[in-house]
């Protein structure tokens, strides 16, 4: 089993127009595929991150605001998980609910010490 | 940490919430920024939708929604005072605003609001579509795309006709108070409004059987809601509860399991949902009045089906004299009809087809598909199956709904036609 981070980008857009009932059931789906990783032993951890923020860039080490990032590229949260190798990390991320909303999800295998 | 359905998020409380926030928003917003009443309602769902979905539900979802939606209201007030602050002076005034929007979101004010909100929506002057589609989207807390999944309409439609409704209640200025006595009066308009409400998950065309049992649900919300207040809990109002609670009861022994509408006979009574058949009991207890009210015949009607263990044991009897009463009250034709129906079960077929021969006011059933269905039903009863195959045909040609037509369909094959 290795670990991996599942970076989560837009969404937010597409759940904007949805009614209440929509969101409940959308939020009820994530509910569902976080809790059937949970209950495989294989959910580590993750939040949702705040749209705002700051950037400390280059070696004069200035504070911006920021990410600017267009909506379909911001980072909206992360998520650890374990599996079995990348290709079943993949496959169990086809399961995020982010993707029925125009949504995507990064997945990255964390390095070994 | 995580789990598929967290304690507190109750089934439609997203939905149930909106309503709620959108009432106490009016409130503090003022029914002229009702869209932006509308658009605070719509961010703290979202925001709530970005925080809870990896599991960080809060204990109590419903006061974090509303402290969200609170200090969003908030702050637009401030952005709004210091936009228009003429003179330091008032600046002193800044604090003045928290308590009077903390007040605004209280329970008892949440309740309040969302009952102002139910007699602004349910304004006589406004067509009663556009009523029923106005308390869908904002007490009930429907889409627009859902307004219009319910009553079968384009959402483009439905857009048009909130858009009259809303204009008319920006335009009110206020939304009126509950204990003044001409808003006591305008129960009655109320009540209508969530009668057709009701009508429309009752009787309503829509083929899904779950779409139109929770239109009649929000019905008995709304009406429970009514109850909740001294100045709208009144005989009339309990009256309607009643009759909401002794019809939904019998909702799930209606159809069987293809969705086909079930005759009174054939309905397994084991089905029907007991606990809100007797809720509508207690509610028809209080609901005495004198003279008694048209709604409050109807509930009596409604409870007489509810008690009789089975289609034979039915006290017909009962049944007729309530008709009497409430024909006496509301002479239309297709209460006559239902008498007439009710005579038929009592005294024989023959005295039901006499009755409807003479019914007064036949002539303006002559479009209505359960007329005929009716002298259908007797004249297979008393045995004249050719006459009986002719009036299902009527029937069928003038249905409304596909279940509607196979409910005919199924009749006209019952009496040996094809």
């Amino acid at each position: 089993m290795a670990d991996f981070l599942y970076v989560f980008r837009g969404g937010m857009s597409g759940t904007q127009h949805f009614s209440p009932e929509q969101m409940q059931k959308h939020m009820q789906a994530w509910g569902n595929w976080i809790g059937e990783l949970s209950k495989r032993g294989q959910f580590k951890g993750g939040d949702p991150l705040d749209a705002g923020g700051k950037q400390v860039k280059g070696k004069k080490k200035t504070i911006v605001d920021g990410p600017f990032a267009e909506a379909k590229d911001l980072v909206g949260g992360y998520l650890l998980v374990t599996a079995e190798n990348l290709d079943d990390a993949a496959e169990l991320a086809r399961g995020c609910p982010i993707l029925e909303v125009e949504g995507s999800v990064e997945v990255r295998p964390i390095r070994k010490m | 940490m995580t789990s598929a359905a967290p304690p507190g998020v109750v089934e439609h409380l997203f939905r149930h919430e909106a309503g709620r926030l959108s009432a106490a928003l009016v409130r503090v917003l003022g029914p002229a920024n009702l869209d932006l009443a509308e658009d605070v309602v719509q961010e703290t769902l979202c925001h709530a939708l970005e925080v809870w979905k990896m599991g960080r539900v809060p204990d109590n979802p419903a006061a974090w929604l509303r402290t969200v939606a609170r200090n969003r209201a908030l702050d637009l007030l401030r952005k709004e005072r210091t936009r228009t602050r003429l003179s330091p002076q008032l600046s002193g005034l800044q604090d003045d605003l928290t308590p009077a929007v903390d007040a605004a979101f209280t329970e008892d004010s949440l309740r309040r609001e969302q009952l102002r909100m139910m007699f602004a929506c349910c304004d006589a002057r406004l067509q009663p579509a556009v009523q029923v589609a106005l308390v869908l989207k904002l007490l009930c807390g429907f889409g627009v795309d859902e307004v219009a999944h319910a009553f079968l309409a384009s959402s483009a439609a439905i857009e048009k006709r909130l858009g009259r409704g809303k204009a008319a209640l920006r335009r009110a200025g206020a939304l009126g108070d509950l204990s003044s006595p001409q808003l006591t009066r305008r129960l009655e308009a109320v009540l209508d409004g969530l009668y057709l409400l009701f009508n429309e998950g009752y009787h309503g065309a829509h083929p899904e059987l779950a779409i139109r049992a929770e239109l009649c649900a929000e019905a008995i919300r709304l009406a429970r809601l009514l109850t909740e207040d001294e100045a709208t809990a009144q005989p009339r109002t309990f009256a309607l509860l009643a009759l909401f609670c002794l019809h939904a009861a019998r909702l799930p022994g209606r159809a069987d399991s293809q969705g086909a509408l079930l005759p009174l006979e054939e309905q397994d009574r084991s089905a029907w949902d007991r606990p809100l058949a007797e809720e509508g009991m207690r509610w028809l207890a209080r609901a005495a009045s004198a003279p008694p009210t048209t709604l409050l015949l109807e509930a009596a009607i409604a409870a007489e089906h509810c008690l009789a263990p089975s289609f034979a044991e039915t006290d017909w009897g009962a049944i007729v004299a309530l008709y009497d009463a409430l024909y006496a009250q509301h002479p239309t034709p297709v209460v006559a009809l239902n008498r007439a129906i009710a005579l038929g079960q009592l005294e024989g077929p023959e005295r039901g087809l006499k009755e409807l021969r003479e019914l007064p006011g036949r002539d303006r059933l002559a479009r209505y598909p359960f007329y005929a269905a009716a002298l259908g039903e007797l004249h297979l009863r008393a045995g004249h199956a050719a006459q009986a195959a002719e009036e299902f045909r009527r029937a069928l040609r003038l249905a409304r709904s596909p279940a509607e037509r196979s409910y005919f369909q199924r009749k006209l094959a019952a009496s040996g036609a094809t």
